[in-house]
Parts: C-alpha cells; structure tokens; sequence
C-alpha cells in the first residue's frame, strides 16, 4: 500500500505518542512526590500515568503499523521491533524503535508488578529516563514534519515540561533528605 | 466496629511503606494516615465488600508495603 494518508497517519499517531509519553511521564515524575488534591486524589493520577502509558503504546503500535504497511519506506514488521536494522533512516529510525522495545519492557514489567520482584521492577523503570529522550530525538530528528515550526515547538514544550518536572523531583528530594522519593 | 466480617486482615511492612499514602485514599473505611502520613490501620478481618477495594489498595500500594493476611 501507498499513498498520502498513511504517510499522515504515521506523523499524526507518532506527535499524538509524543505527547502521550510526555504525560506519561510527567504523572511518573510528580507520583512520587505526593502531589494530589481532593479533586484528583494520588490514586487517581496513578491510574492515569497507568492508563495513558497503555494508551501511548498503543498508538504506538498503530505509528509502526502504519509505516511497515505503507510501502514507500522500505520498513519490515520486525524492522518495528529490532533497532538499527531497517534500511530506512537506520538512525533516527532505530531510536525509535529502541524507545519503543524500553516502553514494551516497562509496561508489561509494571503489569506483572505484584509477581516480579519490587527491586527489578524499579530498576527497571528508571529506563524510561532513557525511553523519552530517545522517543524525543527519534521524533526530532526523523520526523519528516520536525523542521516545521510547530512541531519544533511541541517538542521544545515537552522537553522543557519534562526538565521541569525532573527538577521539581530532585529538589523535593533534597528536602525531604533521608526519604525516599 | 459493626460490620465485622470474616475476611482478610490488612497489614503492612513497616520498612517499606513510604508513606505514599494510596491505600487511605483507596481504603478509608480501613485505612487512617498519622500525621506523617503513615497508616494506621484497622487490623479486623475484612467485610466481605470490602474485599474488592482491599485489594486494590494493596495491588496499587506504590511500593507493594501493604497486603492482605488470610484470617485462620
Ligand atoms: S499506599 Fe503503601 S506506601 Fe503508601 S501509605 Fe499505604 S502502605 Fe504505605
């Protein structure tokens, strides 16, 4: 298959999963610092980084579906889940794809939470320090849209609201030194 | 207490809850925090509809510190 739509389908569902990783993490970030009001209780936000993390991969797997289907980029289903081996862009491509096996691991580690052991599962997911920024640069730097302005501009705003949040976190850290957060 | 039941009682390790606090919000029938926000718990065996909720609260403990104890 070819054609314009699925070329728009691949940018639009990849700056959709931008944004819903950026959200994803930036519930992830604030969790643990206890932020909550009656109206959204911590539960609440926990639920929603859970949920908007299951929602991002999945828009996520329509993003690559839509590429190996269109035929115009040379894109093979596995090249969708092994990084760097795709003839397309092999860079900015295997970034991508990189971020997307990370996001995998994280989701179906945090699923399977209550079996494995509570160590591995959070050593584990400090890689999403590694997933968001490698998503980031794969959206940059391959997005065909990337030198756009407002493409540009989203990205700026996600990574700023990221360096933010992590921040706010380091800083609550020293504060509450001792603790845990 | 009123609404005694027969089911599970909650617990928690005392080494590892952070004071996160979740399980008061997910829980308040059972679960009370102290000033530090560590829970206080109701130790009785769970109502059967309560159960449900419990465990929740114990499934979303962001550190897996609370759970639930078969009542013998
Ligand atoms: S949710 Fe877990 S960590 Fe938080 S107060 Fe309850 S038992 Fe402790």
């Amino acid at each position: 298959m070819n054609g314009p739509i699925l070329w728009y389908a691949a940018r639009s569902t990849g700056i959709v999963s931008l944004l819903l990783l950026t959200g994803t993490v930036l519930l992830g970030v604030l969790g643990p610092l206890r932020v909550g009001s009656p109206a959204w209780p911590r539960f609440a936000l926990a639920g929603l980084h859970r949920n908007i993390s299951l929602l991002t991969l999945a828009v996520l797997g329509v993003h690559a579906a839509t590429v190996v289907v269109d035929s115009y980029v040379p894109f093979r289903p596995v090249d969708a889940f092994v990084p760097f081996l795709g003839a397309y862009q092999p860079l900015w491509t295997g970034l991508g794809v990189a971020a997307f096996d990370v996001l995998i691991a994280l989701v179906v580690t945090s699923l399977l939470r209550q079996r494995i052991n509570l160590r591995l599962w959070r050593s584990l997911h400090w890689l999403a320090y590694l997933c968001w920024p490698l998503s980031l640069i794969h959206a940059l730097g391959g997005g065909t849209d990337a030198a756009g302005s407002w493409p540009l501009l989203l990205g700026v705003l996600c990574a700023l609201a990221v360096l933010a949040a992590v921040i706010w976190r380091i800083a609550a850290r020293r504060r509450l030194a001792g603790r845990v957060v | 207490m009123s609404r005694r039941g027969t089911g599970p009682r909650l617990a928690v390790n005392p080494i590892t809850c952070l004071a996160h606090g979740m399980c008061a919000e997910l829980l308040p029938e059972y679960v009370k925090l102290d000033e530090w926000g560590y829970p206080i718990l109701n130790g009785d065996p769970l109502p059967p509809d309560l159960v449900a909720h419990a465990k929740r609260a114990v499934a979303d403990c962001p550190t897996l510190a609370l759970r639930l104890d078969p009542t013998s």
